[in-house]
């Protein structure tokens, strides 16, 4: 090989590049502080609305002297003789969002399935977009068309007054339709294609495909957008108020009024006198709420887990 | 030996694009048929054709006839189903399903009826034999398909192919993403395999070609430019054009 005394060029490169070094350093600092500093600014909010809202909720305990299993396990809520028996709204919360994940998510994973794997082209040019305006629309107009329609419908159809559960379970099941079909879709959609293939060439039909390959593969996703929406839907409180009825009971039946923990909260809010042991017993509903969100979350950080098999 | 797939005057393409310009082959049992050709020639599109996997892209139509059993199946009534189970395919990049080794193995007896599970422990036991997988994987039947290197992946698929019984199995570059030892072991399997199937296989590799197949086809830009047995195309080729292929002299 010819002997070559010349800086090779990728050298002679190196040797100016100090400056450009130095001036990418700053750049890197000032960015790392910005940064920092949002992070730090964003975990002392959530530090202290958990802080404030725990405090709150368990002071109704502490400093009050409600019993805590009487609080959850009682079902008579009378605040102005301290009767506080908050099961009625802790079940009211758990059966609406489990009954609108119920209605919604199979709904939402046939939409997903028809946008993805039936109209490929036509789903994600027109349904698409339909579905991401319907999480768009206001809780409250829901829950006013709630009231216009579906009660009015519920009421002639069948025994009662329209409100109740039912209502408050469509409603909410309506919310969160958008939320799963949406996780729902993308996740249908980056499936590799070639899985799809291998089971085509098995020779299984499209409906054993989706049904055998598609819809497994994807599962945890798609558990994933059901939990979310049922969080969406335990935490959603003024269209659910508006159809629900806000009876504090256990409802005997779908179409007997009730209430949510949600509800309730938004109801009594502005009745109450802050540090009054009425408007603790709210706080430790809201406590409940809050420690449901992190159930939720920690689901679906597990289920994310085993997305990556 | 008997002939077991035709096509006559195949033509394919995707919108207004003719991937393959007519082509004319028979392919027999118990033989390998390697098809070699530069990048973008249309073998994998041919070979598609074989099991009507082309239905599954949009636009793309296909002319001609495709001989199999004296039934031609580029007709509207055949179903492909059938046609699929008779004719397997192993892709480039192993594609297990996200599902156990048994269960992958298990999928298309499954759906072709078979339901016994004594016999369907067979069945995973013999494919995975044919695919020279079974003794690397026999005491993890149950553990997920993607615990396995990209080897294994591929013998896997091949294995699932098997399950079904095909008459036909379609290999596209089965080989091109794994190291020497995997590739000499599906090599090995393909050889076996040649006792009870007819395979065809898409191949850039040579030697490969060479070493497994029988008979060899050579495509440039969708056209058949030469057919003949392997060793006749590799030491003294009748068209140039396959003659600067094969010596590297481009593609
Ligand atoms: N899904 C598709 N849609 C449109 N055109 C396609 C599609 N698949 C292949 N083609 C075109 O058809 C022609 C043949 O492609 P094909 O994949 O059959 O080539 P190949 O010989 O298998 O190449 P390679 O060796 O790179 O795999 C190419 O011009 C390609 O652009
Ligand atoms: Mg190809």
């Amino acid at each position: 090989m010819k002997a070559n005394h010349e800086t090779p060029p990728f050298m002679k490169a190196n040797q100016e590049t100090p400056l450009l070094f130095r001036k990418h350093r700053a750049e890197e600092w000032i960015g790392r502080i910005y940064t920092t500093f949002c992070v730090a600014l964003l975990i002392v909010i959530i530090v202290s609305i958990v802080y404030f809202v725990a405090s709150k909720g368990v002071s109704t305990f502490a400093v009050n002297g409600v019993s805590l299993s009487g609080f959850l396990f009682g079902q008579n809520w009378q605040p102005d003789s301290d009767k506080f028996g908050a099961l009625p709204f802790i079940f009211g919360s758990f059966v609406t969002s489990l009954l609108a994940a119920v209605i919604a998510s199979p709904l939402s994973v046939c939409a997903a399935l028809f946008m993805t794997e039936i109209t490929p082209n036509w789903g994600k040019k027109v349904l698409q977009p339909v579905v991401e305006l319907l999480a768009g629309i206001p809780s409250v107009v829901y829950g006013f068309i709630g009231l216009s329609v579906l009660v009015p419908f519920l009421r002639s159809v069948f025994p009662g007054q329209g409100i109740g559960v039912a209502a408050g379970s469509i409603v909410l099941s309506i919310m969160i339709l958008p939320t799963i079909t949406s996780i729902a879709t993308d996740a249908l959609a980056s499936l590799p294609r070639n899985l799809k293939e291998a089971s085509y060439g098995l020779g299984a039909t499209r409906w054993q495909t989706i049904s055998g390959v598609v819809i497994p593969t994807v599962l945890p996703s798609i558990l994933t957008g059901v939990v979310l929406g049922m969080a969406r839907a335990f935490g959603e409180a003024l269209a659910v108020q508006m159809v629900i009825g806000n009876a504090p009971h256990i409802p005997s039946s779908l179409f007997e009024s009730a209430s949510t923990l949600t509800s309730v909260i938004t109801l009594n809010m502005s009745n109450t006198v802050m540090g009054s042991v009425q408007n603790n017993a709210l706080w430790s509903m809201a406590l409940i709420l809050l420690l449901m969100t992190f159930v939720f979350v920690l689901v679906v950080r597990l289920l994310e887990r085993r997305t990556k098999i | 030996m008997t002939d077991i797939l035709r096509t006559e005057e195949l033509k394919i393409y995707y919108g207004q694009n003719e991937a393959v310009k007519g082509v004319d082959l028979t392919f027999t049992e118990n033989s390998v048929t390697a098809l070699i050709g530069p990048s973008g020639c249309g073998k994998s599109t041919f070979l598609r054709a074989l099991n009507r996997m082309n239905d599954e892209i949009p636009g793309s139509r296909m002319t001609g006839n495709i001989w199999i059993d004296g039934k031609n199946i580029n007709a509207p009534d055949t179903d492909v189903t059938v046609l699929r189970q008779n004719i397997g395919m192993v892709w480039q990049r192993p594609n297990p399903f996200y599902k156990s080794i048994y269960a992958n193995i298990a999928f298309g007896p499954k759906y072709h009826g078979v339901r016994n599970k004594a016999e369907l422990d067979n069945i995973v036991e013999d494919s995975l034999r044919k695919a020279a997988l079974w003794d690397e994987v026999k005491d993890r039947l149950h553990t997920s398909a993607l615990s396995l290197s990209g080897g294994q992946q591929q013998r896997l698929c091949i294995a699932r192919a098997l399950s079904v019984q095909p008459k036909i199995l379609l290999l596209d570059e089965p080989a091109s993403a794994l190291d020497p030892v995997s590739t000499a072991k599906i090599e090995e399997t393909i050889l076996q395999l040649k006792e009870q199937l007819c395979i065809v296989i898409v191949t850039h590799n040579m030697q490969q070609a060479a070493r497994i197949s029988g008979h060899t086809a050579y495509f440039y830009m969708g056209r058949l430019v030469e057919y003949d047995k392997t060793e006749k195309i590799f030491t003294n080729p009748s068209d140039p054009m396959t003659q600067e292929y094969i010596s590297g002299r481009f593609g």
